[in-house]
């Protein structure tokens, strides 16, 4: 696998629902568990799986994401060997930009066609999970499969929106529904799909010549018949954050000492962009319990059940509970805040009592002063 | 290869005898200090901040995890085209080649490089102390007072006078005395072992000393006084702020306990003056419904199930439940079994301390030490120093 698979991360038309937390960002760079970014995951899964070529494919407010990602260096992409690409859509045509990602495939095929390497890996960002993709290819090769579509079977309602997808016996996927579809099934689609880079040309070049352009309802679906797309089961962690009940209900999920080990650590590291925060500082008369910390904080009052990013400070009395507090949230003493978000830079001045719902947490936008 | 107005060169080759078991296999410069850093952060950090883009390090003893932690000099902004880190182990020239003999003597050996960048100062200083500081002040005040050399000092309690090199000045800062660890001081004014020189007169002094049978070949002792015999201007740079050396273990806890304070001077939350350090990328700390955590400072990776009071934590510590830890310091990746009591300790990288174990003594000043990777079953054979 080392050298034989280019990987993309396509942020073409992914769908979302995080309301105020994706208006000036997009779904890829939402922060997510304490220090990380949502595209972290996937990203951090390609180079811990060998992949050592990898494009994202930008589409709209991307500001944050090449901020984030810059050269590429936090998750060892810089290499004369490696490379991460960074590819915001090609055109001058204003109208072409919303048209489906096969067409920005297009756009970019030289991406496709300068490298030497036979099989390609296109995920979306916004499947929180820790996988081993050299463990794809193999069972793609084993099956003799055309298209392997990496799929989650779960027992419970996942919390945000995926396809069901439906196999026979041997694996192979009879059916795929849209997101919103009601077909039963408890198999749903991770949006991973691993295929030889010339079929998946083949298929960008003949969608087009039809007048289709969308990768997964055009190309994959309506030939289900015609090509053998075997589903591959992944067993370890998986998160599906693109509403905001999904990205709360997922951060409160990693409150798990086991799913903490796991998704962070199992069977690789998931990196980011490093920030050179100092350790975080539990004052005299602080109490946490059942949370997750990160480096830079400073905690004077009480955190119960909650994700404090990195740099935020807590004041004395203040008390942060089920809540998601990012990057340097200021928390003022004598407040009170239960199922919050508050996105980064939010001033929450003293004696404030906030309440959300647990189904329907209060949002803070980023840099709002309460 | 273009001129640098100043070079730094960084003396990180001590062994660090005093600190025992924990520099058996490393230098001491790549000591574990405060949560998530080592202690040649803080010098290579403050060169960050005062511009210096070239830095050569002078490593000699167990060099191997220096270098490896240092690398290119990246997470210091040191990975530079023109100028940038390198790292200057002893070598062998025509004439054979000898390990660097003394301070003096390491940077006589590097000439060379110092004279790649032609400078007009060189700044030498030493990856031991704990301490932040803006080298182009002083380098300013060097220039106003045209000096040929300038030391850093600071006030220093009476009592431990005896350990540093002690300055006398007169009202413009000039040093009118300098002895090295003298028995019986008679100034409070110690050098910081922070020298900025101004290139040609050192260059000189290093080759007079280089000749000179009867030299130890230290800064300190022989070059800093044959300066001061032959009537050069030394001066004395008054620095304030905090500043440790962390030379052994009673003064390594001691520097981390400071940290702990919450008025201490060595703010490490300063946005403006970050320490830098190699990114561990662990996740955030997992503070559990059984933890109880007081005064203390914490690092990603941890999880924490037992109670921590005045602690230092580094990343990767695993603490169980019924563990107590206090006043403490706790390196990277350590576990502490279930039920486990720390108590004025320092325990080693990736040591493991077994259920139930009690370290230290909650009523007693020692403080003990477990090595690294040490694997604890009893609290026999650990290493306890008494508090001074």
């Amino acid at each position: 696998m080392k050298h034989n698979v280019l990987g993309v991360i396509n942020l073409i038309h992914e769908s979302d629902e995080l309301e105020a937390l994706t208006q000036g960002r997009c779904l890829a760079t939402v922060p997510f568990g304490a220090r990380y970014r949502l595209i972290d995951f996937v990203l951090s899964s390609m180079v811990g799986s060998g992949i050592s070529k990898v494009a994202v494919f930008a589409h709209t407010k991307y500001r944050s994401l090449m901020d984030h990602l810059g050269s590429g260096k936090h998750w060892d992409l810089q290499h004369r060997q490696s490379g991460l690409f960074i590819l915001p859509p090609a055109t001058d045509n204003i109208q072409e930009i919303s048209r489906g990602d096969l067409y920005h495939f297009y756009q970019h095929r030289d991406y496709f066609n300068r490298s030497n390497l036979d099989y390609v890996v296109i995920t979306r960002s916004h499947m929180v999970c820790n996988i081993d993709f050299e463990k794809v290819l193999a069972f793609h090769v084993e099956k003799g499969a055309d298209i392997t579509v990496v799929c989650k079977q779960h027992d419970e309602e996942l919390a945000g929106k995926a396809r069901k997808v439906k196999m026979d016996e041997d694996g192979r996927i009879t059916a795929i529904q849209d997101h919103y579809g009601r077909m039963l099934s408890d198999v749903s689609s991770m949006e991973m799909y691993i295929m030889r880079k010339d079929l998946l040309m083949e298929l960008v070049e003949t969608s087009l010549a039809q007048g289709q352009d969308h990768l997964v309802r055009h190309a994959i679906f309506s030939r289900l018949d015609a090509l053998n797309v075997y589903a591959y089961m992944y067993e370890g962690y998986l998160g599906v954050v693109n509403t905001l009940a999904s990205y709360y209900a997922n951060n409160k999920r990693l409150l798990d000492p086991d799913v903490w080990r796991q998704l962070f650590y199992q069977p690789g590291p998931i990196f980011t962009k490093g920030k050179d925060e100092p350790p975080a500082r539990y004052c005299e008369g602080s109490s946490v319990t059942n949370s997750l910390i990160a480096n830079g904080c400073r905690i004077e009052g009480t955190v119960i059940n909650s994700v404090i990013f990195r740099g935020v400070h807590v004041e004395r009395g203040a008390v942060v509970k089920d809540s998601i507090v990012m990057q340097n949230g200021h928390i003022g003493s004598g407040s009170s805040i239960q199922y919050g978000i508050l996105d980064k830079d939010v001033v929450i001045e003293s004696n404030r009592d906030i309440r959300g719902a647990e189904s329907l947490p209060f949002l803070a936008a980023k840099r709002k002063v309460i | 290869m273009g001129r640098k107005e100043m070079v730094a060169m960084l003396l990180a080759g001590g062994e660090g005898k005093r600190l025992g078991v924990l520099t058996k296999d490393l230098a001491k410069p790549a000591v574990y200090f405060g949560g998530k850093y080592r202690i040649i952060d803080f010098t290579l950090s403050n060169c960050a901040h005062s511009g210096i883009d070239t830095v050569g390090v002078l490593t000699q003893y167990q060099p191997l995890e220096l270098n490896r932690y240092l690398g290119i000099g990246t997470p210091w902004g040191l990975d530079r085209r023109d100028g940038g880190m390198a790292i200057l182990p002893p070598f062998v020239k025509q004439k054979g080649g000898v390990w660097y003999k003394g301070t003096a003597n390491a940077i006589y050996q590097n000439m060379g490089f110092i004279e790649r960048y032609d400078p007009e100062y060189v700044l030498i200083i030493s990856g031991d102390h704990i301490y932040k500081m803006d080298y182009d002040l002083m380098l300013q005040h060097h220039k106003r007072s045209r000096a040929d050399v300038t030391i850093a000092g600071i006030q220093v309690d009476w009592k431990e006078a005896s350990r540093f090199g002690v300055m006398h000045v007169d009202d413009e800062d000039r040093i009118t005395a300098f002895e090295e660890k003298p028995k019986n001081p008679t100034s409070n004014i110690a050098s910081m072992g922070v020298y900025i020189f101004t290139w040609k007169a050192l260059q000189k002094y290093l080759i007079y000393d280089e000749g000179n049978r009867n030299s130890t070949h230290d800064f300190g002792k022989d070059l800093i006084p044959a300066m001061m015999r032959d009537g050069l201007r030394l001066h004395s740079y008054p620095f304030k702020g905090y500043w440790k050396d962390v030379g052994t273990i009673e003064s390594l806890w001691e520097a981390n306990m400071d940290l702990l304070d919450d008025s201490s001077p060595l703010n490490l939350h300063d946005p403006s003056w970050r320490i830098y350090s190699v990114s561990p990328n662990r996740p955030a700390q997992f503070v559990s419904e059984t933890a109880e955590l007081s005064s203390s400072i914490v690092t990603e990776g941890c999880m924490l199930q037992g109670k921590i009071d005045s602690s230092v934590l580094f990343y990767g510590v695993t603490a169980e439940r019924g563990s107590i830890i206090k006043e403490s310091v706790v390196m990277p990746n350590v576990v502490i079994g279930a039920g486990a009591q720390i108590y004025r300790a320092i325990i080693g990288e990736g040591a493991v301390i077994q259920a139930g174990v009690v370290i230290g003594d909650p009523d007693d000043d020692a403080i003990t030490v477990v090595a690294v990777e040490q694997y604890v079953t009893s609290d026999h054979d650990l290493l306890e120093v008494e508090q001074p």
